[in-house]
């Protein structure tokens, strides 16, 4: 039982990592094949495992995770001109810093559970968004944006006599690029990466605290278990794992705003979890790249392109279709989104991971259910 | 028949004042008092439990049963007095401390993780006892925890579980998940274990085998408090009863002695069973 339990984690990770690293090749017929947006599936994969580990796990939902998505991308741009265009640095302060701040927001927040819990981190990344945008100016540039300038210190950078030319330094991983395909197999080797951490996290004694503590954290304490620390240590782990997200984005796009600390993006990272199912390994990296791919295909409707998409019909209804299916697309797409998620938590809870398992289920033994519904109807 | 007769000498000591000296007392409640705003809930609550027996806590609703037991295991801060086990103070301290001394709970209405399988549920407790209170392993895996999920399938042998294992907890009937949390009390192997009416809501059938398995455990010496409605259950495990009426301890003794006591008769039991 032990050996086939190890030989199941280890095909598992191999399917893993044999199909993110051939993601350019099966997305492309489905017109997902290129690199920005197979970066986001990839950046907002890391994302989501980490956010599972909290909320998938520990049965605690945080609306205020974008926090750590900020401070890893403003960490990021930071050690790029302080430091390095090395990516490496950057990734490791900022996984750091973002663990600092889910260490003390976490303190605070963990002392409640619930819906408290919940306002808790959403006040903290509403605090943190507002104070990005005033207060710490100096330190996020405001609105503007935080950008890499020509003329950034970048003192280890000099110390190895590595200097910049005419134009604007760009980030790199030892003369690897980090646009394009190169950018996205740097995204994919960090997702494969903290897909194994996750899996080993889920899979051991601590992973089966965590579990426990959502199940009935009561019982918990009186079965001897402090839950405090594993709430916190949860609460870091997905924190850090958000903190590399944010690096990340600011790896592929040297570029850091406030926005991405918005309430509507801790939200998302909720809806990809949700959606994907939450608590299971593969779910949430589904859910994100599910949402990212959606977002891609119907933000880029206009109306322009909805008249061609109906020109088989007739005039007038072509007017009335396109006026409709005009309030989903584009700008509106987020009504979709939300239509989405509506029809995924009222029929399919446990997400589209549920759904899989409910199908496998059906194609293993369909007479079963029918006749039962038989003998009722029946009787 | 050894046994029983040796329980007779004990509570021959009783009598004659307290506990025998070969006795070692575990438990010490000493001079508790807790009130309720103006409602005496406990009032100078005095109980010694000896290792390896079976104490058993009586007395009718609202007589400060539950209290009690709330006080030992630190859920409810005495107002004045002391719960002490082996040496230390345990009121105030905080749930997962008690447990970590060595005193495991039952609960009244099961108390398990609904969304774990059955093994997993007393999994949880034994690694609660082998690693402490808070310990990250994140790089081993619970496939290789053969050890602690051989002793938990023993646990669960013991309170007839073992054909239920991969079953998710949540589904269990009552019945089963009173017995699973038995075995999450018992896997822990603990030095004290706290019962607040094991045998509520049970069927005859199951009240006789969860006394069955009671008696068995008390072979294994283990030092059990329980609290009880069911006079047939107390009879049948205590060595010694204590029977609380109005927050106070109207008497103490053998169950015989107890059953014979008249002030007993007129608080409890002619008030129950009428």
């Amino acid at each position: 039982m032990d050996r086939s339990s190890a030989r199941n984690d280890l095909l598992l990770m191999v399917v893993f990592t044999a199909a993110v690293l051939t993601m350019p090749i099966w997305l492309t017929p489905i017109g997902a094949g290129y690199p920005d947006l197979l970066q986001k599936f990839a950046i907002f994969g890391i994302f989501a495992i980490g956010f599972n580990i909290l909320f998938g796990l520990t049965g605690y939902l945080s609306f205020g995770h974008a926090v750590f998505l900020g401070v890893g991308s403003y960490t990021t741009v930071w050690a790029f001109k302080l430091l390095s265009m090395n990516i490496l640095p950057a990734v490791v302060l900022s996984m750091l810093l973002a663990g600092v701040f889910a260490l003390a927001i976490g303190y605070v927040s963990l002392r409640r559970t619930g819906i408290y819990f919940s306002i808790l981190t959403l006040a903290f990344a509403q605090m943190a968004y507002n104070l990005a945008y005033s207060v710490l100016t100096p330190i996020t540039n405001g609105e503007t944006g935080l950008r890499v300038l020509r003329d950034d210190p970048r003192v280890l950078d000099h110390m190895f006599g590595i200097e910049v030319g005419e134009s604007l330094p760009t980030p790199e991983l030892f003369g690897l690029r980090t646009i394009g395909y190169e950018g996205f197999y740097i995204c994919a080797v960090f997702l494969i990466i903290a897909f194994f951490v996750a899996m080993k996290i889920t899979r051991s004694p601590f992973g089966l605290a965590l579990r426990a503590i959502k199940s009935n954290q009561i019982r918990m304490n009186y079965t001897g278990f402090n839950t405090r620390p594993y709430t916190l240590a949860a609460f870091v782990i997905s924190g850090m794992y958000a903190g590399l997200a944010g690096a990340l984005m600011a790896v592929t796009d040297p570029l850091a705003g406030a926005e991405r600390m918005q309430w509507t993006a801790s939200g998302e990272v909720v809806l990809m979890t949700i959606l994907g199912g939450a608590g299971t390994l593969i779910g949430p990296i589904l859910g994100a790249g599910i949402i990212k791919y959606a977002e891609n295909i119907f933000s880029a409707f206009n109306e322009q392109s909805l008249h061609h998409t109906f020109s088989f019909l007739p005039e007038p209804l072509q007017n009335a279709a396109v006026s409709i299916s005009t309030m989903f697309v584009g700008e509106g797409w987020h009504l979709t989104l939300g239509i989405i998620f509506m029809l995924i938590v009222i029929f399919l809870p446990g997400g589209v991971m549920e759904g899989f398992r409910r199908i496998t289920r059906w194609a293993r033994k369909p007479p079963a259910p029918r006749r039962a519904q038989k003998i009722q109807t029946a009787g | 028949m050894g046994a029983k007769t040796s329980r007779a000498a004990q509570g021959a000591k009783n009598t004659d004042g307290g506990i025998g000296r070969m006795d070692n007392i575990v438990l010490h409640v000493d001079d508790v008092f807790k009130s309720f705003g103006g409602l005496h809930a406990l009032s100078d609550i005095d109980l010694q439990v000896a290792e390896g027996k079976t104490h058993a806590i009586i007395g009718p609703n609202g007589a400060g049963k539950s209290t009690l037991l709330n006080v030992c295991v630190g859920r409810l801060k005495p107002d004045s007095g002391a719960v002490v086990f082996n040496g230390s103070i345990l009121s105030g301290r905080p749930p997962h401390e008690i447990n970590q001394l060595g005193v495991a709970r039952v609960f009244q209405t099961p108390e398990i993780f609904p969304d774990l399988s059955v093994l997993d549920n007393v999994v949880i407790p034994a690694l609660a006892k082998r690693d402490g209170a808070f310990a990250i392993d994140a790089w081993k895996a619970m496939y290789s925890e053969g050890e602690l999920k051989d002793k938990a399938a023993t646990a669960l042998e013991d309170v007839g579980l073992q054909e239920h294992m991969g079953q998710e907890g949540g589904s269990l009937s009552r019945g089963d998940k009173r017995r699973l949390e038995l075995a999450m009390g018992l896997v822990q192997d603990p030095l004290l274990l706290l019962l607040d009416e094991p045998t509520a809501g049970m069927s005859r059938l199951d009240t006789n085998r969860t006394i069955e398995l009671l008696q068995k455990f008390k072979a294994r010496g283990m030092t059990k408090v329980i609290i009880e409605h069911d006079m047939h259950v107390v009879f049948s495990l205590a060595d010694k009863v204590t029977v609380l009426a109005q927050g106070r301890i109207i008497a103490e003794g053998t169950p015989d002695e107890v059953r014979g006591n008249p002030a007993v008769q007129e608080a409890y039991l002619g008030g129950v069973h009428e």
